[in-house]
């Protein structure tokens, strides 16, 4: 099989299962940035702590290797809040908006549409910003267990509980 | 509330897990199949997309261009991932009769009212803002916040509280403060 069909496959999968959590939905993402609806956090966080487990147990295994991200402080903070910023208005982030086009809420394509420009622009901004904001500091792939001089699975049990502490929250709060 | 017709739905709970499974098969499958592990993502699908698109009208422009060479501008893992999005909403939406077609998202034409042009215009600009802002920081709420958090990356954590809170503010100022309802 190509890498390229496994990604079809893997997608279709994702897809369906971010439809059958109801995340896709506009009102859905701007209920939880309005604070009214937490289905998507309750979605991020539980994929988060099973996906965390699985991974780290893989990798002390030596079976798959990490791939983090550069802690590049500008470009994170900056980019972190335009990225935000623009969520909000648009009401979808990249991956659920090709999901909220797939049921039929083709009013997505608009923000697709942007995102494309917006990746376009960027690509032509990129020297620019390279000189700049990237250029602040950057402290390569940290891991949060390094930074606090412990292991994984301190770190694990730790946000797990933060994430099983906030849920109990969220449902008695429900109630 | 936004959702009677939402009844049929999964717990976000159970749908969240297995797209906890999900990741974790996909690292074992992308590494067993091309010997190096891939990670659920999707911003630079739009980079790739971008470039592919480009490449019709300037070839010589994508290919002096840094970005676009850094990212590879082919259809990739990623990119048939992000295509299959698209396929499983479908499918899924269809076993359960969820699937709508929608001119315009009904919290926005309560607040902005019911015209296309206007909502168009609005999320071009969003998106616009969005992905510059995805890709400075490297990665989306699928990069950065799923696989980030499940790998403890530093990024990951600090660019998802980020993304909530300018979210969270801004979400303020253009739909009202959360007791409005």
């Amino acid at each position: 099989m190509s890498s390229q069909m496994l990604g079809l496959i893997t997608g279709i999968f994702f897809g369906f299962l971010l439809q059958k959590g109801r995340v896709l939905r506009f009102e859905r993402q701007i209920g939880f940035l309005r604070l009214q609806d937490m289905t998507v956090l309750k979605f991020m966080l539980s994929a988060i702590v099973v996906g965390m487990i699985g991974l780290h147990w893989l990798e002390a295994q030596e079976v798959i290797a990490f791939s983090r991200k550069s802690m590049n402080v500008g470009g994170v903070v900056l980019g972190g809040i335009l990225f935000g910023a623009g969520w909000a208005v648009m009401g979808y982030c990249p991956g659920t908006s090709l999901g909220a086009l797939g049921e039929g809420r083709w009013h997505a394509v608009f923000a697709v549409l942007g995102m494309l420009i917006g990746a376009a622009l960027y690509a032509e901004l990129y020297p620019a910003f390279k000189g700049s904001v990237l250029a602040w500091k950057d402290f390569g792939k940290i891991g949060l267990p390094e930074v606090l001089g412990t292991c994984p699975a301190v770190v694990i049990v730790i946000y797990a509980a933060v994430v099983v502490a906030l849920c109990a929250c969220i449902e008695r709060r429900k109630r | 509330m936004a959702g009677e017709s939402d009844g049929k739905g999964w717990s976000p709970y159970l749908a969240g897990a297995l797209v906890g499974v999900l990741a974790v098969v996909s690292a074992l499958a992308t590494t067993g199949l091309a010997g190096k592990t891939s990670y659920l993502g999707a911003s630079t699908t739009f980079v790739r997309a971008a470039g592919l698109l480009e490449q019709r009208v300037a070839p010589e422009h994508v290919e002096a261009n840094d970005y676009y060479t850094s990212k590879k501008v082919r259809v990739d893992w990623q990119f048939m991932l992000v295509a299959g999005i698209i396929v499983g909403a479908l499918a899924a939406s269809l076993t359960d009769r969820s699937f709508k077609w929608e001119r315009v998202p009904p919290v926005w034409a309560e607040r902005f009212g019911p015209s296309v042009g206007k909502r168009a215009v609005w999320a071009v600009l969003g998106g616009i803002v969005a992905m510059i802002g995805a890709r400075m920081a490297g990665g989306c709420p699928s990069g950065h916040g799923l696989s980030g958090n499940m790998q403890l990356s530093v990024s990951g954590l600090v660019a998802m509280l980020l993304f909530l809170g300018a979210g969270i503010v801004v979400a303020r100022f253009v739909y009202g403060g959360p007791k409005h309802e």
